[in-house]
């Protein structure tokens, strides 16, 4: 039990952490509805008036309408999986669970991989309910108003499909993030401020110049964003300014890294901690 | 539910910062037997027994189980029980889950989280959330935690603190169970009167260093008989010149070297009348209290 022949019941235990505690479907329900309104809020501005004359909505080209309707699953969704992650870690400092699961599996990256593991198929649960909101409701939308939904196409099924691995990356990263900031209160803050707000007006910044678009790039929403492939605020910052995105492998190798950095430097630092 | 694990510390130091919490302290506890692990709060039992199941790591010394670290048993909770004084609970997961969790992470079957729940009486509200309970409907849960592995070996951390008189009842005649099965049990706190109907030995730190490490009964130290008179002094030189030691209290006199019949005998053969006669009350607590006072505060 002290190799990685644990792993299969201790992956069991991580998964039943989870269910157990309502914590993760508040956060889905929430996350259903956001994505939901905003999907549905975004269709009716491009597609539904924008296609009334007379609007200052500036028309967009037919092709990348869908896309970028159905993207806002990661583009915008991408804060629950890592709310998730973060929060997944950071409860078992919070309320001193680390205790029993260290008594119980005294190898403890046996635990925090099972903790990844787990934590990477919510991720994909995460984005699954997403997608059953920005393309559930955004297709609906398209159709009702006369647009082409581009359900037909392969193309948008592979950025569907890159939408699921953005958001179990995002989630791994969470888990990561939560181990390097073991304070609850301390890590959502750090995750709500940066996501919601300083990314956001770094990436607005960095597209006012060449030189600046080219290291905004590299923030990790907007290589997310890359991974996907679409996304309302590259799409935003192309209107006004300068803007380069990654091809989306580089964007996904970037958001691996950065997952792979903080749940490293979680791993050798507070993971390792005494427990006192 | 014999076992042959001997807990063995050996030269156990940690230092936190500038605070040495434990320092060089060795003891065992052997099998099958009951030991009191004492001291005052801030003594060092906590971080001895976090250090000895792995969740602390020593600054020198080791503390195993039989030789084995806790991290390196084949199967931990089936090897050694664990409640410890922090109440390591999600508040918003029921009793039933929790112990479901461990089960699942330490590959114990399911049904033992029914028997433990049942075990310790917390059967019937097992499926509401923790932070309904009371802080001993946690005690309970924290030992039908230790007990999930149906383990030889029991390490409980303060499990006395904070419980009413009906749950300290209850613990006492719990922990005579485990230890008429065979167990060794490991049991921490701060209170001598607390374990001292449920053990066989204690093992008693402060600041960290041991200061006894042996049998309860030897701990009280030489019988002693407590006699006066309202003629005191004739008394004192009387029991003196009969070759016993005497201390002078307010109480009376503390008479050691001599039982309660030859103290009265040596009175009435010097015409002295006696106010008071008898055993000296077990001196137990104030031996305890003795060995873990600040030398500075005795003075």
């Amino acid at each position: 039990m002290t190799t990685m022949a644990a792993l299969p019941g201790v992956v069991r235990a991580e998964y039943l952490k989870v269910v157990s505690v309502r914590m993760w479907w508040v956060l889905m329900i929430v996350l259903l509805g956001y994505i939901g309104f905003t999907a549905g809020v975004l269709a009716l501005a491009f597609g539904g008036i924008g296609s009334i004359s007379g609007t200052t909505v500036p028309p967009i080209p037919e092709a990348i309408l869908p896309p970028l309707i159905y993207s806002v699953a990661s583009s915008i969704g991408y804060v629950f999986p890592v709310l998730f992650g973060t929060l997944a870690t950071t409860t078992e400092f919070r309320h001193q669970t680390l205790t029993p699961t260290f008594l119980a599996t005294p190898r403890r990256g046996i635990v925090l991989a099972a903790k990844l593991a787990v934590t990477a198929f919510f991720g994909m649960v995460y984005a699954l309910v997403a997608l059953v909101a920005s393309v559930g409701v955004g297709a609906a939308i398209l159709a009702a108003t006369g647009h082409d939904t581009g359900l037909g196409q392969g193309d948008t099924w592979l950025m569907i499909a890159r939408i699921v691995l953005a958001m179990v990356l995002w989630a791994v990263i969470g888990v990561g993030l939560g181990a390097l900031i073991p304070n609850q209160v301390a890590a959502v803050v750090v995750v709500l401020a940066f996501t919601q707000f300083v990314e956001p007006i770094l990436r607005l910044v960095s597209s006012l110049s060449d030189l600046t678009g080219s290291v905004g790039q590299f923030l990790p929403g907007a290589a997310s964003d890359a991974l996907v492939g679409s996304s309302i605020f590259t799409f935003l910052g192309a209107a006004g300014g300068s803007v380069t995105s990654l091809d989306w492998w580089q964007g996904g190798l970037i958001l691996l890294g950065i997952a792979a950095a903080v749940t490293g430097l979680g791993l050798f630092t507070n993971w390792r901690k005494d427990v006192t | 539910m014999l076992t042959s694990t001997t807990i063995e510390i050996r030269g156990l130091s940690k230092t936190f910062g500038a605070v040495r919490a434990v320092n060089d302290l060795s003891f065992s506890v052997p099998p099958g037997t009951v030991t009191g692990f004492l001291g005052p709060n801030g003594a060092g039992k906590t971080t001895t027994l976090r250090i000895l199941l792995g969740l602390v790591r020593p600054s020198a010394g080791t503390a195993t189980f039989s030789g084995t670290n806790y991290r390196d048993l084949a199967h931990p909770l089936a090897t050694v029980g664990t409640a410890l004084e922090a109440s390591s609970f999600h508040p918003g997961r029921s009793a039933r889950d929790h112990l479901a969790v461990y089960a699942a992470a330490a590959g114990i079957a399911q049904h033992r989280v029914d028997d433990v729940l049942t075990q310790v009486g917390l059967a019937e509200q097992c499926d509401r959330r923790v932070s309904g309970y009371s802080l001993g409907m946690r005690q309970r849960l924290g030992l039908a935690f230790a007990l999930l592995g149906d383990p030889g070996v029991l390490v409980l951390d303060e499990p006395v603190n904070g419980l009413d008189p009906e749950g300290i009842k209850w613990i006492r005649s719990f922990l005579r169970t485990l230890a008429s099965e065979g167990r060794t049990v490991l049991i921490s706190s701060h209170l001598l009167s607390e374990v001292q109907q449920s053990v066989d030995r204690v093992v008693i730190i402060r600041k960290g260093e041991l200061v006894y490490d042996g049998g309860i009964a030897e701990l009280e130290g030489v019988p002693s008989v407590v006699a006066d008179s309202p003629r005191r002094a004739e008394l004192e030189s009387a029991l003196v010149a009969a070759g016993t030691t005497v201390r002078v209290g307010d109480e009376g006199l503390t008479i050691t070297g001599a039982s309660a019949t030859r103290i009265g005998e040596i009175a009435l053969r010097a015409g002295i009348p006696l106010s008071r006669l008898g055993d000296a009350q077990p001196g137990l607590e104030s031996a305890f209290l003795e060995l873990v006072q600040d030398r500075e505060e005795q003075q």
